[in-house]
């Protein structure tokens, strides 16, 4: 499901003026998404695996997306939709949490979007080891600067949230610590690239930092906090996203905030890519 | 008072307490949804994004332009 992400996105991204039709196709498709959760969410499924079947089918429609060339119409219905619907839908009341539970939908969906962005980028720096152009190396940099504004932005939110609801905003909570481990090992990236002056090595050197880096933020993100007790959910054994961490309420705007933040973000991404790119074209290096 | 009479006392004063802890009416925003307030929170995130999507729409736009014109060059 990933994989779209990296094939599709910078073949297809201009934007040859504004289209209407294109706008139907991708209100279209979004409004597909939406009927594809609410079918998931209201059949008779076990909880535990609505997550990956609503992700694997949302996953096919944003291929498609990418496919009919409206994946950036989609994400703008996609935004507008999480803000609107995250703030007016109705939510489950629970003590302790009050309103502020609609911070799933910006907080957890900004990391779930985070994890997609740098899995592409991980993905374009295999592809750069394995061929050598310099494309890939460009996307796989891009991706991971955007992964690391999500992720910034994440744990900004993260604290806001847990400054209202846990009382600081910050007591180093397993996953809190383990998230800006892993964000600092993406800085230390971007600082290594950096440092070298020649294209072919930095790009090369950054590549396998990379391949390094992205299995690390996997097991920082999900298997540590897990080993402990932690005021997050999905900790101290039990699973993150299982059958009780979301009401079937908050998954109509959930899954469809991911996938709206996450495109958004590969739009403005594409758009330094494409620049890049012009600039290496330019410089006949390409 | 015997003995397990005072125990049973002390319990059944303590029950008052306890039933303090059930299901109390959870406070949420509903007076802000009914004075219309939260309806300004939707319109200026709304505002917010639909000026974030106007510059990166005229960037995009503006890159392809640039695209264009070095593919034809």
């Amino acid at each position: 499901m990933y994989y779209f992400l990296t094939f599709g996105v910078v073949k297809k991204t201009t934007l040859k003026g504004y289209n209407f039709i294109n706008s139907f196709k991708g209100l279209g498709l979004f409004l597909l998404q939406l009927g594809y959760v609410y079918f998931i969410v209201e059949s008779g499924l076990p909880q535990g695996a609505k997550f990956p079947i609503v992700f694997a089918g949302l996953g096919g429609i944003v291929f498609l997306a990418f496919k009919l060339k409206c994946w950036k119409e989609m994400a703008v219905f996609g935004m507008f939709y999480t803000i609107i619907g995250g703030f007016l839908m109705p939510v489950p009341r629970l003590p302790i949490v009050y309103e502020t539970i609609r911070n799933q939908y910006f907080h957890v969906t900004m990391w779930m979007a985070m994890i997609i962005v740098l899995f592409a980028s991980a993905l374009h720096a295999i592809k750069y080891l394995n061929k050598g152009h310099l494309r890939d190396d460009v996307l796989s940099s891009e991706f991971a600067n955007l992964g690391i504004i999500f992720g910034v932005l994440g744990i900004i939110t993260g604290m806001i949230w847990a400054n209202y609801t846990w009382g600081d905003p910050w007591h180093g909570d397993p996953k809190q610590v383990s998230a800006a481990i892993g964000l600092l090992v993406y800085f230390a990236l971007m600082v290594l690239r950096a440092s070298f002056t020649d294209d072919v090595k930095r790009a090369r050197i950054g590549a396998i930092y990379n391949l390094f880096a992205f299995p690390l933020l996997i097991v920082l993100l999900f298997t540590v906090p897990r080993m402990y007790d932690s005021l997050h959910p999905g900790a101290g054994g039990n699973p993150a996203f299982g059958k009780y961490d979301l009401d079937n309420s908050m998954r109509m705007v959930f899954y469809a905030a991911i996938i709206a933040w996450t495109l958004l973000g590969v739009w403005i991404a594409t758009l330094r890519i494409r620049v890049r790119l012009l600039e290496l074209k330019a410089y006949d290096v390409l | 008072m015997t003995f397990y009479k005072k125990i049973l006392t002390v319990m059944f004063s303590v029950l008052f307490f306890v039933a303090n802890a059930q299901e109390r009416e959870v406070e949420m925003a509903d007076a802000m949804r009914s004075n219309g307030s939260i309806y300004v929170v939707v319109a200026v995130l709304s505002v917010v994004l639909a000026g974030i999507l106007v510059y990166v729409i005229s960037t995009d736009k503006k890159i392809s332009r640039i695209e264009k014109d070095l593919e034809n060059k």
